[in-house]
């Protein structure tokens, strides 16, 4: 079994004792950006990358890449606890796990996320082990034309995020992706929206609109009733999640994994869609608990971090077997890759196994790592909610401020957390949500890339999206999955103006 | 090339203010080592090299191949730098403003001498706010397709782009990025105007070409090389006077057919102007020890590169160098119509 003998490589070269070293102090300072607000893998490995030039080139990559995942991993913790997400994948976990945590679960939500990301972790390195190269081979089938079509089915997807109508959430997609189109046109140069900001022509940055919807806007609303959410809070139920529970995390694990070990695959942002489509996914499969979705669903927080972990993962094989990058923090790896004095590229495999199975097998080892930091952690983490809360938010607001303003030491970026804070206020007392538009944000910059490079390409001919297989059958789930979402609230409307004529 | 890019504005702003506070502290701290004459102690302090691109980049990594054994020549310690942002301007005008004493140097490429046919309100000018040091390596560019494009040589090429200059895409990693001028210098010398794709960096361009999105591109050996020697994309040329070692099947543009089309991302060091003659003359001569270290030749050799000549690694070889550049690049720029702000 050639299959056998390439893990034996892999693992014989990952367990030496500096590898699971350095792969441990990846996890851990993975572990601990993801924590923090404001820090994302991409700038800590910008920071380290320097380190690792003196180390053997597998320790230094290893090291690298547990960053990356453990930075995945560790963004559902703050999530779940104080609803602010650091990355925009745990915006999704937000969404569930924060109203478990409201209900007393936060150690069954930190568990929940916490388990499936080991399975999908392991999962998806066996789909790494075994199937690579030829995923890599269907992945570059993605053109712009099948990117746009794929990204407009997450947006249309993603109206499943939203707890109310589907009219308000395609509204929040629309108003999220007009905040994407702030900053320089990468096409022509053109600055976009800045007025007359030297800090805008760079765009809004992720962080800032994330902190400001999800954590300030939160914070605001408690303020609101006080009272009633420090009783809610102070009520942990269990820090482990109940027999039931685990049986309802099985299916969603699974789900995620598959969903987001395919979505990974491809370089040109897959990565982004994985978390929110498998909530989507989940909330559409569970019929039993839909209206539970929002409100505390243990399936929306196990899936969207299985999904999330599982394409971290594979994130990897555009790198590894073809030396293209699929995400800024590949992009510094193949950096190190040079400065090590390999050329990355598809010899990589051949010419360097024992870097390339090393590397692999270290993504198990790392994920076993993260579960023994992350499970013992639980506990620690559930007892921060016991804090008064009028002792808690002025922290929260202050943890975040320091995040955002280390992002570019930059005071502009902490005004964007208090303007998008507001918004956020005023949207909830709308009925309007925030995570549509934080999806919307995210995939508007990738929506307009590839729809203009695919029209580019084609010499402005739009029937390319149609023409091109892949594109195509995406555009049809993308017609079918809207019009699953907006027929019940057309029907509900026409209703009540039946009924009001009636009357 | 690096190229700004939404992505990596976090990076970027950390490097940046880190790098700048640690600038402000050298110029700031510049009072007690003074600007005079009186120069022999130099370097009491730690040199900052700035690169003005993205960590792990190829001018990063060739900057840290160097300050090693250029730190050892110069008898102190080289802490490098990542200023990034706009094609490498930020980096360029925060040393341009350093306190012009020895201990603020950067590293930069060809973006120096096409910056201001790009950008508007530079706030430094090449020739006016540096003092050259001396040219560190030229990083060959290759001339790369899909690998089912119909072309087999140059010639070939040059011959298909004219004939289907309606039909044939050009990729580049973003405005003002070497790929970028590459292709703008390829169009001048087959007299054509294609349509141009950019990308957000040469990692997505790539993956497109090696998909079969695009037809061809411009890119560095440092990119390129590994796509190359696997087969994944078809290679025309290198842009450069002589074959690289890395790609000794590849033949040159002269060889090919195509002289007009030379072009290499030449690396040099700059310091700020009013920079006392004789420590740009220590910092030149450590320069030429770095580069006849067999170390960094044998790391600028895995690059695909190699150091340039000792001749070549002096102020006054390194000015004519930009000035000759800054001229043709202004040309094919203007001529193309292209601003990045």
């Amino acid at each position: 079994m050639e299959l056998l003998d390439n893990l034996a490589l892999g693992f014989s070269t990952a367990f030496l004792l500096q590898n699971v070293l350095y792969c441990f102090v990846g996890v851990l300072l993975g572990t601990a950006v993801g924590v923090l607000p404001g820090i994302g893998p991409t700038a800590t490995v910008a920071m380290l990358l320097p380190i690792t030039f003196s180390f053997e080139p597998v320790t230094a990559l290893i090291m690298l890449a547990g960053i990356y995942y453990g930075a995945q991993y560790g963004g559902s913790t703050t999530a779940i606890l104080i609803n602010l997400p650091g990355e925009s994948s745990a915006a999704v976990t937000a969404l569930d796990g924060h109203e478990m945590a409201r209900q007393g679960r936060a150690g069954a939500a930190l568990a929940a996320a916490a388990i499936g990301s080991f399975v999908a972790g392991t999962l998806a390195t066996v789909a790494l082990a075994v199937a690579a190269p030829p995923l890599a081979r269907v992945a570059l089938r993605f053109g712009p034309a099948e990117y746009f079509s794929l990204v407009l089915l997450g947006l249309v997807v993603s109206i499943a995020l939203a707890r109310g109508t589907a009219l308000k959430a395609l509204a929040m997609i629309a108003l999220g992706v007009l905040f994407g189109t702030v900053g320089q046109d990468i096409y022509t140069g053109t600055p976009r929206f800045v007025f007359g900001q030297r800090e805008l022509y760079g765009g809004i940055d992720f962080v800032s609109v994330a902190v400001g919807m999800f954590g300030v806007a939160e914070i605001l609303r408690n303020l609101e009733h006080e009272r009633t959410r420090t009783v809610v809070v102070s009520r942990v139920n269990s820090l482990w999640p109940t027999k039931e529970d685990r049986r309802r995390m099985i299916g969603p694990i699974l789900r995620g994994t598959g969903l987001g070990a395919a979505l990974g695959v491809l370089p040109g942002g897959g990565h982004v869609l994985a978390s929110f489509t498998s909530y989507a996914v989940e909330k559409r499969v569970s019929r039993r608990r839909r209206h539970e979705f929002g409100h505390g669903a243990i399936e929306g927080v196990a899936g969207p971090e299985s999904a999330n972990n599982a394409a971290a993962q594979t994130s990897f094989i555009p790198l590894l077997t073809l030396g293209l990058p699929a995400h800024p923090v590949m992009a510094l790896m193949v950096g190190a890759f040079i400065v090590q004095g390999i050329t990355p590229g598809p010899n990589v495999i051949t010419d360097e196994p024992a870097l390339f199975w090393g590397l692999i097998a270290s993504m198990w080892i790392g994920n076993v790592l993260l579960v023994l930091l992350n499970l013992p952690l639980i506990g620690i983490w559930v007892r921060m909610l016991h804090i008064p809360y009028q002792v808690l938010f002025p922290m929260i607001i202050l943890f975040a401020a320091i995040g955002t303003y280390s992002l570019g030491f930059n005071a502009f970026d902490v005004y964007a957390v208090v303007f998008f804070g507001i918004l956020g206020y005023i949207l909830i007392k709308c009925g309007c949500e925030p995570a549509p538009l934080l999806l919307g944000f995210v995939l508007g910059p990738l929506l307009e890339e590839n729809l203009r490079r695919a029209l580019i390409i084609s010499r402005g001919d739009a029937s390319v999206f149609l023409t091109r297989p892949i594109s195509a059958v995406l555009l049809v789930l993308a017609v079918a999955a809207l019009a699953v979402a907006v027929l019940p609230t057309i029907r509900r409307r026409r209703e009540v103006v039946f009924s009001d004529e009636e009357a | 090339m690096t190229t700004t890019s939404r992505y990596w504005t976090a990076v970027r702003m950390i490097a940046a203010i880190g790098a700048a506070s640690l600038v402000a502290a050298c110029s700031g701290g510049a009072g007690n080592t003074g600007t005079g004459a009186d120069t022999g102690g130099y370097p009491d302090q730690n040199i900052t090299f700035v690169v003005p691109f993205s960590a792990g980049g190829p001018t990063d990594t060739v900057t840290r191949m160097i300050a090693e054994p250029m730190a050892a020549k110069l008898g102190g310690k080289i802490v490098v730098q990542n200023v990034e942002g706009a094609g490498g301007t930020v980096g360029a005008g925060e040393v341009a403003r350093a306190e012009p004493d020895g201990y603020t140097v950067l590293m930069h490429h060809i973006g120096m001498s096409t910056a201001p046919s790009l950008y508007r309100d530079l706030g430094y000018q090449p020739l006016e706010s540096f003092e050259t040091v001396g040219l560190v390596t030229e990083v060959p560019m290759t001339v790369v397709a899909r690998k089912d494009f119909e072309p087999a040589t140059l010639q070939d090429l040059v011959t298909y782009v004219k004939a289907n200059a309606g039909k044939v895409t050009l990729a580049n990693a973003g405005i003002g990025a070497a790929s970028h001028l590459c292709g703008l210098l390829f169009q001048t010398a087959a007299g054509v105007k294609l349509q141009e794709v950019p990308y957000e960096g040469t990692g997505p361009a790539l993956t497109d070409l090696v998909g079969g999105q695009v037809d061809f591109m411009c890119d560095q050996t440092t990119n390129t090389s590994g796509q190359i020697s696997a087969s994944e994309v078809k290679a025309y040329a290198v842009t450069t006077p002589e074959r690289v070692k890395s790609l000794p099947d590849l033949p040159t543009t002269t060889e090919a057919g195509l002289p007009q089309l030379q072009v290499s991302v030449w690396h040099g060091l700059y310091v700020p102007k009013g920079t006392p003659q004789d420590i740009v003359q220590k910092l030149s001569e450590a320069l030429k020890a770095a580069l006849a270290d067999q170390k960094v030749v044998d790391q600028m050799a895995k690059l695909g590169t190699t150091p340039v000549p000792a001749e070549s690694a002096t102020p006054q070889a390194h000015r004519t160098k930009l000035q000759e550049q800054l001229g043709t690049w202004a040309k094919v720029i203007t001529d193309a119509g292209v601003k990045a702000s």
